[in-house]
């Protein structure tokens, strides 16, 4: 993936001349030292410590372990899910609650998501864990997780979902009221599918965040990525190792994720624009005549 | 509610170290976090890809897997600090990433002329970037900045996890002598709430201070 290197950035300067390139390069050069002298430092320490000999990263060469960190990854994926699902759910009947006209429903979601938003998921970990079973409450341990990470998300969702909606054109929720639909019709075919294909970018980005935070699952003993990587680490004693392997496996999962999202953003709702231009295009249609040709489908 | 008062001093303590960990971590990261957007619009490509990788790498990290590595794993490598500055120091690393993320798209706000204008006056790089670029696009990101330093503060609950004794750890200590989940929960995320509250106020009051009316 290429560094991104559009709009602003290239005003900054212009192309530069003799003088210019030659500074870029002196810049380049030290630079290059510094970050290089920083990791070389880095890796003088770890080898001097012995964290870089070749019995400890040969163990990561047995297939078992790989299938002991695949079941971690397994869970992470399940939770994730099962929260995705959940939340967006939750979270879109918030967002639709939120812009409802009714007042009163409407505070309650403002409140709700107010709330939620700030206050950490972990108190809510620790008052499923410690708190409820108190009360004679219990969970199963997926639950543990998912519930709280579900409460919060939603609200996050929620906000995705209505600054969905409200940057939705108002003519197409007028359009859809005067073809003689019924709210809960234009909402349900009209505007949702329109708010959610335009706030993709964002939900993607957000599916990442709920990603990372399944890690939370370490707390309840949940079986994920980080507590396979911690009971592993806690039996074979590598942990540097260990943790630096869990590390890369959740930025190569979560970094194509968010890679999709980027792509995603680059070519924002590629299908509305080219139909909005194409209709702009169009002679307007005239009173009682053929309606104009139908916009391409791409 | 006697817990709360026979507990006052211990919770005022922990409280006291969220809010010096959401402080320190706070400014820090923005510190940090403008520094990788300059390197990240700077003419040199390698700093350029260096900022980008930083950025990538802790956005798509859990903070929890950054915290074990630095609490747990790195002092098998002789890399030790005390557990507080080294939470701090993790918690600023991270945000700094999403710190730079909302002042790049800041900078995407500055209208393409006031660049052009400071390279006709003759500014050089640094500057422009100092003078007119970074304080214009910080003045645009103030709310998503505050919204970063919230989340900043619902993470330093996570700082309990490697042991760090702040306001999640401590009201879940004292629930497993009180055994009263209800209140004493509903009681620390009150004072989440108050602490996000309070940057969020904050943030609507330096936004109306220095919002540019364009």
């Amino acid at each position: 993936m290429s560094t991104p290197n559009t709009n602003v950035a290239s005003y900054l300067y212009e192309v530069p001349g003799p003088r210019g390139r030659r500074r870029i390069i002196i810049g380049s050069i030290i630079s290059a030292l510094i970050i290089a002298g920083v990791i070389g430092a880095g890796l003088w320490q770890f080898g001097s410590r012995g964290q870089l000999d070749a019995d400890k990263w040969t163990p990561f060469l047995d297939l078992a372990i790989w299938k002991y960190l695949g079941v971690g990854l397994l869970g992470t994926l399940q939770a994730a899910a099962i929260v995705a699902i959940l939340g967006a759910s939750f979270g879109t009947l918030l967002a639709l609650g939120r812009v409802s006209k009714v007042r009163w429903l409407s505070w309650l979601c403002a409140g709700y998501i107010e709330i939620a938003r700030t206050v950490p998921v972990l108190l809510l970990i620790y008052l499923m864990l410690f708190g409820l079973p108190q009360l004679g409450i219990n969970f199963p341990v997926l639950w543990k997780l998912a519930i709280p990470l579900t409460l919060a998300n939603a609200a996050v969702f929620a906000e995705i979902v209505r600054a969905g909606i409200l940057s939705l054109p108002r003519g197409q929720a007028e359009a859809a009221f005067s073809l003689g639909l019924r709210s809960s019709q234009v909402m349900r075919l009209v505007v949702l599918p329109q708010a959610v294909r335009n706030v993709t970018p964002s939900l993607i980005t957000q599916l990442v965040s709920l990603m990372k935070d399944t890690s939370l699952g370490f707390i309840v003993a949940f079986t994920e990525l980080l507590y396979r990587g911690q009971v592993l680490s806690s039996f074979n004693h590598l942990l540097i190792q260990t943790y630096l392997v869990v590390t890369i496996i959740y930025l190569l999962v979560n970094g194509s994720l968010s890679g999709l999202a980027s792509r995603l953003q680059k070519k924002p709702g590629r299908r509305r624009t080219t139909i909005a231009s194409a209709t702009m295009a169009l002679p307007l249609p005239t009173p009682g005549g053929q309606s104009p040709q139908k916009a391409p489908h791409v | 509610m006697e817990i709360f008062t026979e507990n006052a001093g211990l919770l005022l303590d922990a409280i006291g170290t969220t809010l010096l960990m959401v402080l320190v971590a706070g400014v820090g990261s923005l510190i940090l976090g403008v520094l990788v957007t300059v390197a990240r619009v700077s003419p040199i490509p390698i700093l350029r890809r260096a900022a980008f990788l930083y950025v990538q790498f802790f956005i798509n990290v859990p903070l929890l897997a950054l915290l074990l590595l630095a609490v747990f794993a790195l002092p098998d490598a002789g890399l030790i600090l005390p557990l507080l500055p080294t939470a701090i120091i993790v918690l600023t690393v991270y945000e700094a990433a999403y710190v730079a993320e909302a002042v790049r798209s800041g900078i995407n706000t500055v209208s393409v002329g006031q660049i052009e204008a400071s390279r006709a006056l003759g500014l050089t790089l640094w500057q422009s970037l100092r003078l007119i670029v970074i304080p214009q696009s910080l003045r645009a990101v103030v709310q998503p900045l505050g919204n970063v330093m919230i989340a900043l503060a619902m993470n330093t609950a996570l700082a309990a996890v490697v042991g760090v004794v702040e306001l999640t750890s401590r009201v879940n200590k004292i629930n497993l002598v009180y055994a009263q989940p209800i209140e004493i929960f509903t009681g620390a995320g009150l004072a989440y709430m108050l602490i996000a509250l309070a940057i969020g106020l904050a943030a609507g009051r330096i936004e109306r201070k220095v919002a540019i009316l364009r």
